[in-house]
C-alpha cells in the first residue's frame, strides 16, 4: 500500500508573525478572530509580556497563500490593541523552540534513545522505571528531525512551546 | 464638607456631553438603570425606541447624515444583542457609532446571572473597538479615546459594556482629554510621491474614469472630486454608498455602476483605460467577475484604510490618506487630458442606453420614485432599505449633495432605511427626509412608528409595496425558473390601517395618476409621520443588471427574453 501522499507546501507558505501587543484582555481573541474568519488555522502561539510590562509579544506561525497572509497581516496592524504586524518569513530572523518529549522504554532500550539525545544535545530531565523525558531546544526544522528519529521509540508525550523569534541587530520584532 | 462625587453613571453621561452629544437613542433594562437615571438630570435628550436594532439604525441615520457619531444605550443580554445587526451594519459601511451597555454587576460576569450576556466577545467582529470597563475610574478615558477611533480614519462602531456595580460607583477620576493609543495611527496627508505616480498615469489615460464611494462621501471630497474631472475633463461614476459625494447632475457624472447601475455608467467601467477608485473598495457588487475587472485598465486607489489595498486588486498606485485631502493635493498636480473623444463616448451611451420603465401597466415603483425625486426637487435627504426598491431609488433619486443618501450598502440590512431617517431627522430636523422602504423591510422595524408618532418626528415613510421579497423573487424569476420559494408575503397588513393605529397620518397610491398629488401631500405634511403606500405591481424586476459574480461586460441591460445561468462565485 502506497503511503498518504503528504500535500505539497512550499516553505515559503509557513509565515512567522511577531505581533506588538496592548497587554489587556480580549487581545488575543482580537487577534485569532482575524485568522479564523478567513479558515486559518494557527500552528502555533506564544504570548509573553514585553519589556515594558503593559506590552505583549506574540510569534505566530501558520501556513498559507502569501496574498492571504498579506490580508491577514494588514487586518491584525489594524486592531487598536495591536502596536505593531510584521511577517519574519524569510528575514533571517532569530528563531527557537523548546519541545518536552515523553518516551515510554524499558531500560534496555534506552541506549539507542541516549544516542539520538546527545546527537541533538537534548537534556534528560526525568528518569523513570519506564518512561524518560527530554527536553530539547533549537530551530523548529531541528525539533521535527528529532521528533522524527524518536518515533518509533515510544512516544507518549510531545509538548512543544511554539516558536519565538526576535529580529537580529537593531531591527525591530 | 467634600463635594458629592458623581456616580460613575454620571461620570459617563458628563464624558458623552463633553463629547457634544444631543441625542441618546435608547431602551432602557436593569444593568442600565443608573445610566438612564444619570440623563433624567442631563440636557441630552434620550429617544425611547420600541427595539433596540431601531435604535442602533436609528443612531446610524444620524451619523450619516451629520458625520457625528451616533449614541445607543442599552441593556445587558438580550438589549446588547439585539444591536448586533446595528454593529454589523454600521462597520461595514464605515459609519461612526458608539453602543453603550449596561452590563450586569463585574462579582457576577461569567456566571449566568439575569440577563448576562458576553456581550464584547459577540461583538468583536462586529466593532471597529469595544470596551468592558473593569474599573469605575476609566469612564472617562474610555468614553474619550471611544469617540477618538469612532470618528477617525475609517470611521466604525465603538461598544462600551459598563457593569452596573461600576456606574453606580462614585468616580473622583478626571475627564480626559487626550488619547493614548500606541496602537492606533490615523493617516495624514498622501504620500506626494505617490500622487505625483498617479498624476503621470493620468496624464498618459485617454479613458480616464473616476470612481467614487463612500469614503469620498466621509471626507466630503466631493468638491474635490468634481474639479479634479473638470481639470481632466474625466467622467464620474458613484458607487450605492457614494450617490451624494459629486452632484450626480453634472454633465460629467454618468451616474451609479456595479450590478444595478445604469449601463452608460458601466459601459464606460467597461472601456475605460485608466480607473481611479477615491474611497471605494472594489466591492463584489462593483468589480462582478473581480479577474476581468477592468484587466486592462490602469488602476489608482485612494484610500484612509490601508488594508484595503491589495484586497480585491492590486493597483498601479496606491494612495493612503483622506481622500479630499490626498483629491487636494492630487488636482495641482495634474493637466487636463485630451478626452474628448471618450467623453462623447460616455454620452452617446447615456444617449442610447436611458434608465427607462413602462409607465402602462399597473403602478410601477420606478414611475413613483422617479416622480419623488421630481416632487422634492432632490434636496430631501432619502433614506432606503434593502430590495429592489433600494435598487430603483438609487437609479432614479439623483442625489445633488452631500449626506443626503442613507443606504445600507456593506451589509444590506432590511430594516434599515426607516429608523435611519428617523435618526436623520432628529439631527436634521430642517431638512425633508423620506424614507423609501419595501413592505419586507419595512416590517422588520416598524415598531417605531411609535417612536416618531411621540416625537412628532416629520419623517415620511414611501412603503413600495409589491407583497413580496421582490429581489430574490426576481432571482428566482431569472435564475431558478421561476420556483418561488420564502418570497410571497401574503398576510402582509394594510399599511394604511396599521400607520392610522398608531396615530400616524397614511395615504395610499393605487394609480399612476395619484402619484404626485399624494407625494406632494406628504411632502408638505411637517406635524408629524406620513406613510405613503404606494401599491405597486406585483412582479416587475430591476434592470440593468449584472448577474453575481459575471464581468461587467455580461450587464442584462433589458429584459431577457430566454433562460439565464445561475450566477456563480457570488451571492
Amino acid at each position: 500500500m502506497a503511503a498518504p501522499e503528504l500535500s505539497p507546501i512550499a516553505p515559503s507558505d509557513v509565515h512567522t508573525i511577531s505581533l506588538y501587543v496592548n497587554n489587556k484582555p480580549g487581545v488575543l481573541v482580537r487577534t485569532a478572530l482575524v485568522f479564523a474568519r478567513r479558515g486559518y488555522n494557527i500552528e502555533s502561539l506564544v504570548v509573553s509580556p514585553a519589556a515594558r510590562g503593559d506590552f505583549s509579544r506574540m510569534t505566530i506561525t501558520c501556513r498559507g497563500d502569501p496574498a492571504t497572509l498579506e490580508q491577514i497581516i494588514k487586518q491584525l496592524a489594524k486592531l487598536v490593541d495591536v502596536v505593531h504586524a510584521i511577517d519574519h518569513t524569510g528575514d533571517r530572523a532569530y528563531e527557537t523552540e523548546i519541545a518536552l518529549v515523553k518516551l515510554q522504554c524499558s531500560v534496555d532500550e534506552r541506549t539507542q534513545i541516549l544516542q539520538i539525545a546527545e546527537h541533538y544535545a537534548a537534556k534528560v530531565v526525568d528518569y523513570g522505571h519506564e518512561s524518560v523525558m527530554l527536553r530539547v531546544n533549537g530551530s523548529s526544522e531541528k525539533l521535527d528531525a528529532f521528533i522524527d528519529l524518536l518515533r518509533p521509540h515510544g512516544l507518549l508525550e510531545l509538548v512543544r512551546s511554539g516558536k519565538v523569534v526576535m529580529a537580529r541587530g537593531l531591527r525591530e520584532t | 464638607m467634600t463635594p458629592k462625587l458623581p456616580t460613575g453613571a454620571e461620570k459617563l453621561v458628563q464624558c458623552l456631553e463633553r463629547e457634544g452629544v444631543e441625542h441618546i437613542f435608547g431602551l432602557s433594562g436593569g444593568a442600565a438603570i443608573p445610566i438612564f437615571d444619570a440623563l433624567v438630570d442631563s440636557p441630552v435628550k434620550l429617544v425611547l425606541v420600541r427595539h433596540e436594532q431601531g435604535a442602533t439604525h436609528m443612531a446610524d441615520g444620524y451619523a450619516r447624515a451629520t458625520g457625528r457619531p451616533g449614541v445607543v444605550l442599552v441593556t445587558s443580554g438580550p438589549g446588547a444583542t439585539n444591536t448586533v445587526t446595528g454593529l454589523l451594519t454600521a462597520l461595514m459601511d464605515s459609519v461612526p457609532m458608539i453602543v453603550i451597555s449596561g452590563q450586569t454587576p463585574s462579582g457576577v460576569l461569567g456566571k449566568d446571572a439575569f440577563q448576562e450576556a458576553d456581550v464584547t466577545g459577540i461583538t468583536y467582529p462586529v466593532v471597529k473597538h469595544s470596551y468592558l470597563v473593569k474599573d469605575v475610574a476609566e469612564i472617562p478615558r474610555v468614553v474619550r479615546e471611544a469617540f477618538h477611533i469612532a470618528t477617525t480614519g475609517r470611521p466604525g462602531p465603538v461598544l462600551i459594556d459598563i457593569p452596573k456595580d461600576l456606574s453606580s460607583a462614585p468616580c473622583d477620576a478626571p475627564f480626559a482629554d487626550e488619547v493614548d493609543l500606541p496602537g492606533y495611527h490615523v493617516p495624514g496627508r498622501a504620500d506626494p510621491e505617490a500622487l505625483g505616480r498617479a498624476a503621470e498615469l493620468l496624464k498618459a489615460a485617454r479613458r480616464p474614469l473616476l470612481y467614487v464611494g463612500h469614503g469620498a462621501v466621509i471626507s466630503d471630497a466631493g468638491k474635490a472630486v468634481v474639479q479634479l474631472a473638470e481639470k481632466l475633463r474625466a467622467p464620474i461614476v458613484n458607487t450605492l454608498l457614494g450617490k451624494g459625494a459629486a452632484d450626480e447632475t453634472h454633465p460629467l457624472h454618468l451616474g451609479m455602476m456595479g450590478m444595478h447601475g445604469t449601463a452608460y455608467a458601466n459601459k464606460a467601467v467597461i472601456h475605460c483605460d485608466l480607473i481611479m477608485a477615491i474611497g471605494a473598495r472594489w466591492d463584489d457588487r462593483v468589480t462582478g467577475k473581480v479577474d476581468e475587472f477592468c484587466a486592462d485598465a490602469v488602476k489608482i486607489h485612494v484610500d484612509v484604510d490601508p488594508a484595503e489595498f491589495n484586497k480585491i486588486i492590486r493597483p498601479d498606485v496606491c494612495i493612503l490618506g483622506d481622500a479630499r485631502l490626498a483629491i487636494e493635493d492630487l488636482i495641482p498636480r495634474v493637466e487636463p487630458a485630451d478626452t474628448e473623444e471618450w467623453l462623447a463616448r460616455c454620452e452617446g451611451w447615456r444617449q442610447k442606453y436611458p434608465l427607462k420603465y413602462p409607465k402602462k401597466g399597473g403602478l410601477r415603483a420606478q414611475h413613483v420614485l422617479d416622480r419623488l425625486h421630481h416632487v422634492t426637487r432632490g434636496q430631501a435627504v432619502v433614506s432606503v432599505d434593502v430590495g429592489q426598491h433600494q435598487m430603483w431609488a438609487a437609479q432614479f433619486c439623483l442625489t445633488t449633495s452631500n449626506r443626503h443618501w442613507l443606504c445600507s450598502g456593506g451589509a444590506g440590512t432590511m430594516g434599515f432605511g426607516f429608523p435611519a431617517a428617523i435618526g436623520a431627522k432628529f439631527a436634521r430636523p430642517e431638512s425633508k427626509v423620506w424614507a423609501v422602504v419595501g413592505d419586507g423591510g419595512f416590517q422588520m422595524t416598524l415598531a417605531e412608528l411609535a417612536t416618531a408618532a411621540v416625537h412628532d418626528i416629520a419623517v415620511k415613510v414611501l412603503i413600495v409595496n409589491n407583497n413580496y421579497l421582490g429581489m430574490v423573487r426576481q432571482w428566482q424569476e431569472l435564475f431558478f425558473e421561476n420556483r418561488l420559494s420564502g418570497v410571497d408575503l401574503e398576510g402582509n397588513p394594510d399599511f394604511v390601517k396599521l400607520a392610522e393605529a398608531y396615530g400616524v397620518k397614511a395615504l395610499r397610491i393605487r394609480r399612476p395618476a395619484d402619484i404626485d398629488r399624494k407625494l406632494r401631500e406628504a411632502h408638505e405634511y411637517d406635524e408629524g409621520p406620513c406613510v405613503v403606500v404606494a401599491e405597486v405591481v406585483k412582479e416587475d424586476n430591476v434592470f440593468p443588471m449584472i448577474p453575481a459574480g459575471a464581468p461587467v461586460s455580461d450587464m442584462i441591460i433589458d429584459p431577457p427574453k430566454h433562460k439565464l445561468e445561475k450566477p456563480v462565485g457570488s451571492t
